[in-house]
C-alpha cells in the first residue's frame, strides 16, 4: 500500500530554494495527521552535504542522487530519476513547488506516474485518509477542492503561501541510484542568463509595489522604484501598463501574467480589473492608492487611500524610511 | 515542417465566474467563450514557422460542440485542418485523460513541433502539454518566450525566477507557449471565409482507441474566500494619509 508523504526539494547550485522548506513543513503537517513519515527527494550536483538540512523542517528521510547531469535542471533528467524512485518506494502523497521548475517537473511526473495532480494549491487537508487540495481556478475567481484517486496523490504548492516551520529531526540521508542514461536526455541548457537587477522575482517577493494605467507612462514608475527600494520590494505592473510598453512582460501581474502572493501588495493607479484581481487576490495584505473612489480595487483592499498617487507615494516612501530607520 | 497546435476554448478573461449553488461547477450561461490566450501564442508561432519552412498546421482540440468555433478561429488565422475530439466522457476530465486523447489523435499525423499553451486560463492546471509529451515519448520545453529552429533541433528561451534559460531540444518536441512569444494575428475576413471550407475531423474517445479512466476530479467548486472589509484612510493631506498608512502597515498588519 502506498505510504508516506513525500516532497521534491528544489535547489540551484547547492542552495535551497525557499519553497523546499515550505514543502517539507506542509508535508510534516499532513504526515503527522496520517501517522506517516516525510520523505524528501533531492537531486543535484555536489549537494550531498546539504541533504540533512531538510531535517530541520521535519523530514524523516532524504533521498539523494548526486550527478553532474542534474545541474542545471532539465526535465528529462529529473523526471526520469524521480519517477524511478517513486515507483519503487510508492509514497501516498507527492508534493512539489508551483515554481518555474516545479511546474515543469510535476506535470511531466503526472504523465510518468499515471496519476493526477492539483496545481498551485493554497491549502491542503486530510479527510478519511485522502488528500484534499484546495486551489484557485479561473485565476482565483473561484476555488476547487481536488481529490486524486490514483497514487501518488500529487499537488504543487504555490510559493509563499505555506509557512516554513522549524521542527527539527535528524533526517536519515539515503543515497539512491537515479539510473540515468545520458542517451535519454533530449534537452540541454546551453546558457543561464541571470537577471542582474538583484530584485527578487515577483512570484517569490514578500512585498510588491505595483503600478497600472494611473502611472501615466514609463517615467511614472520612478516613484514606485523608490518606494520598492525602501521596502525591499519588487515592482509589478498591470496588463494595461505592460501592453502599453511601459514595463516588461515579466513584470505583469494578473490572469495572463504572474500569479503572486506576497505579504503586502501595494496597488498604485490600478483600477482592479477582474483580470488583475485574479493574479494578486491571495496576497495577505492589499493596499490600494487610486484617485477614483469607485475603483473596484478598493473592494479588495485592506487599506485604501483615495488621492493622487503621485503625491501619496513619495510621502509614503518618506514615512516608511522614517519607520525603518 | 509539420506542426500541431492544441487549443482549448475557455471563458474570456473578463468573464465573471459564478459558482453553481451545489458546488458542482460554474454557471456557463452568459459566458463569452474564446481561444485560451496562451494557446493563441502557440497557434501564431505555428503559423510563423509554416510561413518560414512550409508544411502543415493541424489544430487539435478537446471540447464540446461549441469548441468547433475555436478550431475555426485558428483555421481562420491560417491553420490548415482541424481535429475536434468531442466526447462527454472527456468533459472536465483530468490532464492525464485529456493528454491521452490528444496523443492518440496526434500519433496518427506527422508532427515536428507540438504547441500547447503553458496553461489554460479556466482550470489553470498547466499539465496537459507535459503529459502529452510523455505519452508521445518526446521532450518538452515549457513557458517558452522565444523559439528558433536550427536544423533538427530548436533553441528556446524559458524564463525562470531571476534568470532566463537558453535551452536546446531535439525534435519532435512539445513546446508550451508563454506570453511574450509573439503577438497573435487577427483572422482576416478572407481567412474567415476560407476557414469554413477547411476540413475538421470529429472523433470520440472510442474512435481514438482511448478509454477514459479518471485520475483526479474537482470534488467541489467554491466561491473565493471572502476578504474582510477594508479601511479607507482619511485625512486632509496626502502626507497625513501616507503617515497613517505607514503606521497601520507597521503596527496593525505588521508587514513592514
Amino acid at each position: 500500500m502506498a505510504k508516506g508523504v513525500w516532497i521534491v526539494a528544489e535547489q540551484r547550485y547547492g542552495a535551497y530554494r525557499k519553497i523546499s522548506f515550505e514543502l517539507v513543513s506542509a508535508a510534516r503537517k499532513l504526515a503527522d495527521q496520517l501517522g506517516e513519515e516525510v520523505g524528501a527527494i533531492l537531486l543535484g550536483s555536489g549537494i550531498e552535504g546539504i541533504a540533512g538540512e531538510l531535517g530541520k523542517y521535519g523530514a524523516d528521510k532524504v533521498y539523494v542522487a548526486d550527478n553532474a547531469l542534474f545541474e542545471p535542471y532539465t526535465t528529462d533528467a529529473h523526471a526520469a530519476a524521480i519517477a524511478k524512485l517513486v515507483k519503487e518506494q510508492n509514497p501516498s502523497i507527492l508534493l512539489l513547488g508551483a515554481s518555474a521548475q516545479g511546474k515543469d517537473l510535476s506535470s511531466r511526473l503526472v504523465g510518468k506516474l499515471a496519476t493526477g495532480m492539483a496545481t498551485d494549491c493554497v491549502d491542503l487537508k486530510i479527510a478519511d485518509g485522502k488528500l484534499i487540495s484546495i486551489r484557485p481556478m479561473y485565476a482565483g475567481k473561484c476555488n476547487g477542492e481536488i481529490v486524486v484517486s490514483a497514487f501518488p496523490q500529487m499537488a504543487s504548492l504555490r510559493p509563499n503561501v505555506f509557512p516554513a516551520v522549524e521542527k527539527p529531526k535528524t533526517a536519515e540521508v539515503v543515497k539512491f541510484d537515479p539510473g540515468l542514461d545520458p542517451g535519454q536526455l533530449k534537452t540541454k541548457v546551453l546558457e543561464v542568463q541571470k537577471d542582474t537587477s538583484g530584485k527578487v522575482d515577483l512570484t517569490e517577493a514578500n512585498v510588491i509595489v505595483s503600478g497600472g494605467r494611473g502611472m501615466k507612462g514609463p517615467e511614472g514608475y520612478g516613484i514606485l522604484e523608490e518606494l520598492a527600494d525602501v521596502l525591499g520590494a519588487t515592482v509589478g505592473a498591470s496588463r494595461a501598463a505592460v501592453d502599453a510598453g511601459w514595463r516588461p512582460q515579466k513584470d505583469q501581474v494578473g490572469q495572463t501574467g504572474k500569479v503572486v502572493s506576497p505579504n503586502l501588495y501595494i496597488a498604485c493607479g490600478i483600477s482592479g480589473a477582474i483580470q488583475h484581481l485574479a493574479g494578486m487576490g491571495s496576497s495577505k495584505y492589499i493596499v490600494a492608492i487610486n484617485k477614483d473612489p469607485d475603483a473596484p480595487i478598493f473592494a479588495r483592499a485592506d487599506y485604501g487611500i483615495v488621492d493622487d498617487l503621485f503625491k501619496v507615494v513619495p510621502e509614503l516612501t518618506k514615512e516608511v524610511k522614517k519607520l525603518l530607520a | 515542417m509539420n506542426i500541431v497546435a492544441c487549443v482549448k476554448q475557455v471563458p474570456d478573461t473578463e468573464a465573471a465566474i459564478k459558482v453553481k449553488p451545489d458546488g458542482s461547477g460554474i454557471e456557463e450561461a452568459g459566458i463569452k467563450w474564446v481561444m485560451n490566450p496562451y494557446d493563441e501564442f502557440g497557434v501564431e508561432e505555428a503559423l510563423k514557422l509554416k510561413e518560414k519552412f512550409g508544411g502543415d498546421v493541424t489544430i487539435v482540440s478537446v471540447g464540446p460542440a461549441r469548441a468547433l468555433e475555436t478550431i475555426r478561429t485558428a483555421l481562420a488565422m491560417g491553420a490548415d485542418k482541424g481535429i475536434h475530439i468531442n466526447d462527454p466522457a472527456l468533459e472536465g476530465a483530468d490532464a492525464y485523460n485529456i493528454a491521452a486523447a490528444l496523443a492518440a489523435a496526434i500519433k496518427g499525423i506527422p508532427h515536428d513541433i507540438i504547441f500547447c499553451g503553458q496553461r489554460a486560463i479556466d482550470d489553470d492546471a498547466g499539465q496537459v502539454g507535459s503529459v502529452l509529451a510523455e505519452f508521445l515519448g518526446i521532450p518538452q520545453v515549457t513557458f517558452v518566450t522565444k523559439l528558433d529552429v536550427e536544423g533538427a533541433s530548436i533553441k528556446v528561451i524559458r524564463p525562470i525566477e531571476g534568470a532566463q534559460l537558453l535551452i536546446q531540444s531535439s525534435l519532435p518536441c512539445v513546446v508550451t507557449a508563454q506570453k511574450g512569444l509573439n503577438e497573435p494575428r487577427y483572422a482576416s475576413l478572407p481567412g474567415i471565409m476560407k476557414a469554413k471550407k477547411k476540413p475538421v475531423d470529429v472523433k470520440d474517445a472510442a474512435g481514438l482507441g482511448v478509454t477514459v479512466a479518471p485520475k483526479a476530479k474537482i470534488a467541489k467548486t467554491l466561491p473565493p474566500p471572502a476578504r474582510p472589509p477594508g479601511k479607507i484612510i482619511c485625512g486632509e493631506e496626502p502626507a497625513e494619509k501616507a503617515r497613517e498608512l505607514a503606521k497601520l502597515l507597521r503596527e496593525e498588519a505588521k508587514v513592514i
